[in-house]
């Protein structure tokens, strides 16, 4: 028995492995964007559905989509074996995200108990984090508001964000949907922004104890005294009522390691600055050996200019000597 | 007269003796004024335009005070770095009867929030752009989980421990070494490089070199060696990585064969024509035959499709129908057959049966008193060629006659 044991020791630790490298450049750089990074920018949402969708939700579907256009993957098959709140269910949604590289997920699915339901959830290191799971009700789409077009938001522009109501405060679903709404609308966080490009708002309303009225709207810059401009909202896109179903938080475990920061940034080092205790910051300049002779001197000196001179006077002699030995010849 | 007064933004100021524009007090605030005045707030009386500014700041605190009490909820959490402003502490006490109020009530309060956030941000420092202003963005206040692990710092490799406890350092080596042999700088790897092996027209022969040794075979064979064990450390390094969770990005690692687990022998290569064989058997194990079965794209149709079962019709009658009873008839003349000299050869099956049961009478005189004879040597071999050349169901009706 014991020789059995030790054999099946031996075999464990002689798994034969081999290195997979890309060969290609592309492919290895693709690896590297999507490894995980100390600063974290920009999540990609996965949109999809299930077996069954009505014709609000796929226009729901659809325009959330055109929200986030340049961060968003979106599958139109119908997909039967995800089931976000079921233990087994989520095999699918995982394989997924870790294939398109989303964190963010948005499944609608329609049946008679949960009509236009849409699970908006949260994915770490590609298995699903948290879930909330919403009705849409009274849905507008874009296409029916009237606006003029030219103050229509561009793609991908930075939007703000308000929420409004002591309902994000006090009741913990709605709490969890106003963090949950943050992640999906804020897109890629920067750090410098052109104040000529602020054109959108979400504004999100809470109606009731869990009913959420939320609406996309153009901005528009109106000119006030002082450098701050008035706003004016503009509705524009989609406007829908989001009632909150259910909602599944994250393990205390798992949400402090998410939460974990890193550290603040070894400061990146600048080449030729150093600090002194007594002179405070010294820079090192190093400047090229000068090539003095060849300079081109700026103004005329006035040696060149006798030189010049001179030289002319000389040539001037030459071609007189030279015409008085012809003419003597 | 009317040169006096200004009108600035919808009030109306009086120049005032000083020079100084006096702002015109409606009924109410003079009143509240001079009543705060003369209860004493005021620390003596001052010429006129000291008072009158006195006054207006007065006037301006309590205003302030009475808009603190109509909004004591004006602290909105603006976090800039979001563009996000949250309103804790607006409830509609009575929802809006129609869906458009509701709708202008949000949009009132969303403008409020936004504006708030727009102060701050265009209060911002900025920086001159082509596009337009650039301001530079905090970083949000607000903490929202990662999406992926932290990352982990890659171990030490093996060698990197050793050189740190050895104190040797990293030295900068060139890409072009100087060779002397054609005096030029050729690369230190790659094409045409420094100490190429092939290069060596000849080694000479030392004391201790074995006879019958090609010595530029052996030095491929060495070069091969230390580089499959670098290959074979980098795996390890890779492997240690791994285990911490701190594979680089673009390495993977995978494994080229299942682990030996029992036997020691590895898994036998499977030939093409048992796989067909295997696959057309379980193909065909559905209660069909296989025959309704789904393809894969480019499968080709298995061997034997259908049942191979025949069932006889049910319904007799001349020719098929008649084909039942003849089977049957077959059979039950095998089994019940007077003139059965085909199956049973009735004085063979008896001799048989005479000659073990000598045998065994034989087996036991030579426990008692051993006597061998050659004759009964010869006896058993012949009967045994007998007993092969015999069919089946003859020695199962040898077993029965038992």
């Amino acid at each position: 028995m014991s020789n059995n044991e030790q054999t099946l020791r031996f075999c464990s630790s002689a798994i034969m492995m081999r290195i997979k490298t890309p060969k290609n450049g592309r492919v290895r750089r693709e690896l590297e964007k999507r490894a995980p990074k100390l600063v974290e920018t920009g999540k990609k949402t996965l949109i999809l559905q299930g077996t069954k969708t009505s014709g609000t939700l796929n226009g729901v579907l659809s325009e959330i989509y055109h929200l986030k256009k340049g961060g968003a993957v979106r599958f139109t098959r119908k997909n039967d074996n995800i089931r976000p709140f079921e233990s087994g269910g989520e095999a699918s949604l995982e394989f997924f995200s870790l294939k398109t590289d989303c964190s963010l997920f948005v499944y609608g699915s329609h049946s008679k108990k949960r009509p236009n339901n849409l699970v908006i959830g949260r994915m770490y290191d590609h298995h699903v984090y948290d879930l909330v799971e919403v009705g849409v009700e009274n849905f507008k789409s874009i296409e029916s508001f009237n606006y003029d077009k030219k103050m229509a938001p561009r793609v991908g522009s930075k939007p703000f964000i308000a929420f409004v109501g002591e309902g994000f405060e006090n009741v913990d679903e709605l709490k969890h949907l106003k963090e949950v709404l943050l992640d999906l609308l804020r897109g890629e966080v920067v750090e410098n922004i052109n104040l000529a490009g602020v054109d959108r708002a979400y504004v999100c309303t809470a109606i009731s104890l869990n009913k959420v009225y939320l609406t996309h709207c153009a901005l528009r810059l109106k000119k006030s005294g002082t450098v701050v401009p008035r706003m004016e909202l503009v509705e524009v896109g989609p406007s829908m009522d989001l009632v909150v179903r259910r909602h599944r938080l994250p393990n205390e475990g798992l949400r402090k390691e998410a939460m974990r920061t890193a550290k603040d940034q070894p400061k990146k080092k600048i080449k030729n600055v150093s600090s002194d205790a007594i002179e405070g910051t010294i820079g090192k300049i190093y400047i090229p050996d000068q090539k003095v002779g060849d300079v081109a001197l700026p103004n005329k000196a006035k040696g060149v200019k006798r030189e010049r001179r001179e030289a002319k006077k000389k040539e001037a002699n030459e071609r007189a000597s030279k015409k008085q030995r012809e003419e003597s010849e | 007269m009317a040169k006096r007064y200004i009108v600035n933004d919808g009030k109306l100021f009086k120049r005032g003796l000083s020079g100084i524009r006096l702002r015109r007090l409606s009924g109410d605030e003079a009143m509240e004024v001079m009543h705060q005045s003369h209860a004493g707030t005021l620390a003596e009386h001052q010429g006129g335009l000291w008072v009158c500014k006195k006054l207006i700041c007065l006037l301006a605190a309590s205003r302030g005070k009475v808009k603190m009490e109509m909004e004591t909820q004006k602290p909105f959490q603006v976090d800039v770095g979001n563009l996000l402003a949250f309103n804790p502490f607006h409830n509609f006490s009575s929802l809006p009867t129609s869906r458009d109020e509701l709708v202008k009530e949000c949009l009132e309060e969303g403008t409020k929030l936004i504006q708030a956030v727009a102060d701050s941000l265009f209060n911002l420092p900025s920086t001159e752009d082509v596009d337009g202003p650039l301001v530079k963005l905090p970083p949000p206040t607000t903490k929202l989980p990662r999406e992926k692990h932290l990352p982990k710092p890659k171990p030490p490799t093996k060698w990197e421990e050793f050189a740190k406890k050895k104190g040797i350092k990293k030295r900068k080596k060139d890409k072009v070494v100087w060779d002397e042999q054609t005096g030029t700088w050729k690369r230190r790897f790659g094409y045409d490089r420094v100490n190429d092996d092939k290069d060596i027209p000849i080694i000479e022969a030392k004391m201790t070199d074995e006879p019958g040794e090609d010595p530029f075979a052996k030095r491929q064979d060495d070069k091969k060696k230390r580089v499959e064990k670098q290959e074979k450390n980098r795996l390890q390094n890779l492997k240690q990585a791994a285990k911490l969770g701190a594979l680089p990005s673009h390495v993977q690692l995978a494994a080229t064969a299942l682990p030996i687990t029992g036997t020691q022998a590895p898994p036998k290569k499977v030939t093409k024509d048992e796989l067909g064989n295997v696959a057309g058997m379980a193909a065909t194990s559905t209660a069909s035959g296989g025959k309704f079965d789904r393809k894969l794209p480019g499968e080709k149709p298995a061997k034997k499709q259908g049942k191979h079962r025949k069932f006889l019709p049910v319904i007799e009658g001349s020719g098929i129908g008649s084909r039942e009873k003849e089977q049957t008839e077959n059979v039950l003349n095998k089994l019940i057959s007077k003139h059965s000299h085909g199956i049973l050869n009735v004085g063979k099956a008896v001799t048989m049966y005479n000659v073990k049961k000598e045998k065994k009478a034989r087996n036991r005189k030579n426990q008692e008193g051993k006597s061998s004879s050659t004759s009964n040597k010869l006896k058993p071999k012949k009967q045994l060629h007998k007993k092969a050349a015999k069919k089946g169901p003859e020695s199962s009706k040898k077993r029965k006659a038992k």
